[in-house]
């Protein structure tokens, strides 16, 4: 990311709203659960304004470094979200960052009504006539509880309460895990549609990376605890190419080093890091990976 | 938004989430009285009806004398009748509120961790100390205010229920139910105790909420077995002819103030064996008289177990907010 969008100097300073400026920033930062190592040594920097997919494998640390970055754990590095250091500063910070992690975490107890009610009592961002007019597009029903709520609609009604609060930083945990295709489209194209801009940022990660790799601007993939992967993705179709050789060609596409090779209809796809595409057109042809394949090529023996 | 707003709601949150317990628990056992009044003044009638019995007894006077020749003396021992009413509402609902606030702080900060809603909770700019706080004042403050209110109604309904028979049998009720201070006197004294059971209930608020913010799973059985299990260790080396704590003073004063403070009035005669408050005789109110909350105050025990309960709810509130579930 920093390679197209450098940080702005000074970004300790919380009030900072260029477009582009850190809003978050780790180095070194790492967490372990006993033995087992959870975050080691990982580097990033989240700048403003772009909608970032976490994505790893499970146990790669994902959860770790959202719960880091969300002040819900201790850990050991440099850690900064909007200039704050999330341990210590927790209740400054969840003024201007909001997260939905996991779905149906919204107390089965509570109708609409005080859910509403008490966000518009306790946050000082929070705008209630908004959320209330994205509820109006759903079939909540104000005296209706949580517990009388599909797993949709409860999604539905969280992302409304937090597409209410103007905050800086949006984290968003396997948002829409277990709901259906609908559900699932519905809830990214209102987060571009009535929330997302260049004052706001996003943080996602999830498993379904097909569906949200049109919205990403940025890529980063964690594994065993490492960022192993932190690019934007205009700079992925300059860096990775999938190229489908005949099988002549196999040999010399070998030598170039390809992070992957899989076969599909007796033809070699070869995945390749860095390699000139003009050198790559001349063993077959050359396409931009998805970031599914980038994942499974990059991700290679993880389980095994 | 100051911080005061903020933990109006959120106090008001807590309300909601518990009010089955907080308001509809002491209703019903109010509501329970109320019923059984009636059904003792049907049953009498019935009685009286079948059998041609001549006296019917409210509050140890007599319909006959009440409708005749009811002394002053006579008028007195009924308005004892109303005080021991209120002090029985009381006394109904300080049993439910022991069991409701017991298991409500048990859950307070279990619960949410338990169905994960903890993550809806900490998404939102609220400090884990101003949360704990909160489930203190719902359980010690809230949760009584709300039940003494509903003993004043609950009376209220009683006394209109029996107004209204006394009309019946052409007993004029100013006399006999409404024209006295003393069950009204009697109620301020149970509002009055809120405050002396509140300080009192600390080390048994602490302790529950301490064990509902750190453990993974079965708080009860935590929170019970450690003080039994300490107990009977002690005896134990008690046995061995070891150094260890008298017996009485364990139970009395460490497992009881631990586990059964939350009672109300349990600050009454705290070195007696179970539970102080007991009224054989209408003078053992003075149990529950204002020198007696004051006296309340300076027993050393009052004030150790208060620091003690302090100690254990900033515990739990660290727990609140470092306890890592991964």
């Amino acid at each position: 990311m920093s390679a197209t969008t450098p940080a702005v100097a000074g970004h300790e300073d919380s009030e900072v709203r260029a477009p582009g400026a850190t809003v978050i920033h780790a180095a070194g930062l790492s967490k372990r659960y006993g033995k087992t190592v959870a975050l080691d040594h990982a580097r990033f920097d989240v700048h403003a304004g772009r909608i970032v997919g976490l994505i790893g494998p499970n146990g790669a640390g994902k959860t770790t470094a959202l719960k880091a970055i969300l002040g819900l754990t201790d850990f050991e590095g440099e850690l900064s979200v909007l200039g704050l250091d999330p341990r210590k500063e927790r209740p400054a910070l969840m003024q201007q960052v909001c997260f939905i992690a996991d779905v149906a975490t919204l107390p089965r107890w509570i109708t609409v009504t005080q859910a509403l009610d008490f966000v518009a009592g306790i946050h000082p961002r929070f705008d209630r006539a908004r959320c209330e007019g994205f509820l109006k597009r759903t079939k909540l029903q104000p005296n209706q509880r949580v517990r009388q709520m599909s797993k949709g609609m409860i999604v539905q009604l969280h992302l409304a309460i937090v597409m209410a609060i103007d905050a800086r930083l949006l984290v968003l945990d396997e948002p829409t895990l277990g709901l259906d295709i609908l559900y699932r489209k519905q809830f990214y194209q209102s987060l571009l549609e009535d929330y997302f801009d260049e004052n706001k940022t996003i943080l996602v990660t999830t498993h379904q990376v097909e569906e949200i790799e049109h919205i990403l601007t940025d890529l980063m993939f964690i594994r065993d605890g490492k960022v192993v992967l932190d690019t934007p993705m205009d700079a992925l179709g300059e860096r990775f190419a999938e190229v489908m050789v005949n099988a002549g060609n196999a040999e010399a596409a070998r030598a170039l080093h390809p992070l992957d090779e899989r076969q599909v209809f007796g033809k070699s796809i070869f995945l390749f890091d860095g390699v000139p595409p003009a050198q790559l057109a001349q063993l077959g042809e050359v396409r931009r990976p998805s970031v599914a394949d980038l994942f499974v090529a990059t991700m290679k023996g993880t389980y095994a | 938004m100051n911080s005061m707003t903020t933990f109006g709601w959120l106090v008001k949150r807590e309300y909601w989430e518990a009010r089955r317990g907080f308001l509809w628990a002491p209703f019903w056992a109010a509501a329970s009285i109320i019923i059984i009044t009636i059904l003792g003044i049907i049953a009498g009638e019935v009685m009286k009806a079948r059998m041609g019995m001549e006296h019917i007894y409210m509050g140890g006077v007599s319909l006959s004398q009440m409708l005749n020749q009811a002394s002053d003396n006579d008028v007195a021992q009924f308005v004892k009748g109303l005080d021991a009413t209120m002090l029985l509402f009381g006394f109904i609902a300080a049993v439910v509120l022991s069991f409701v606030v017991f298991f409500y702080l048990l859950g307070a900060l279990y619960d949410d961790r338990r169905d994960r809603s903890i993550l809806f909770w900490k998404s939102l700019p609220l400090s884990d100390t101003s949360t704990v706080l909160s489930k203190v004042v719902a359980g010690i403050l809230l949760a009584p205010l709300i039940a003494v209110g509903i003993v004043l109604a609950g009376y209220i309904v009683t006394q209109v229920i029996v107004s209204l028979w006394l009309l019946v049998h052409g007993v004029n009720p100013l006399r006999f139910v409404w024209g006295h201070a003393e069950p009204y006197s009697v109620w301020l004294h149970l509002l009055a105790m809120i405050g002396v059971n509140a300080v009192w209930a600390l080390p048994t608020v602490g302790w529950l909420l301490m064990w509902s913010a750190a453990v993974r799973s079965k708080p009860f059985l935590w929170a019970i077995i450690v003080p039994i299990v300490a107990g009977v260790l002690n005896i134990w080396v008690g046995l061995l002819g070891l150094p260890h704590i008298g017996q009485d003073f364990y139970w009395g004063n460490i497992a009881g103030r631990l586990l059964l403070s939350i009672i109300p009035g349990s600050w009454i005669a705290p070195n007696a064996d179970g539970l102080g408050l007991r009224f054989h005789n209408p003078d053992d109110f003075a149990q529950i008289s204002y020198a007696a909350m004051g006296h309340a105050f300076t027993m050393p025990q009052m004030w150790i177990g208060a620091a003690v309960g302090i100690a254990l709810i900033a515990a739990a509130i660290w727990f609140r907010r470092w306890r890592d579930e991964a």
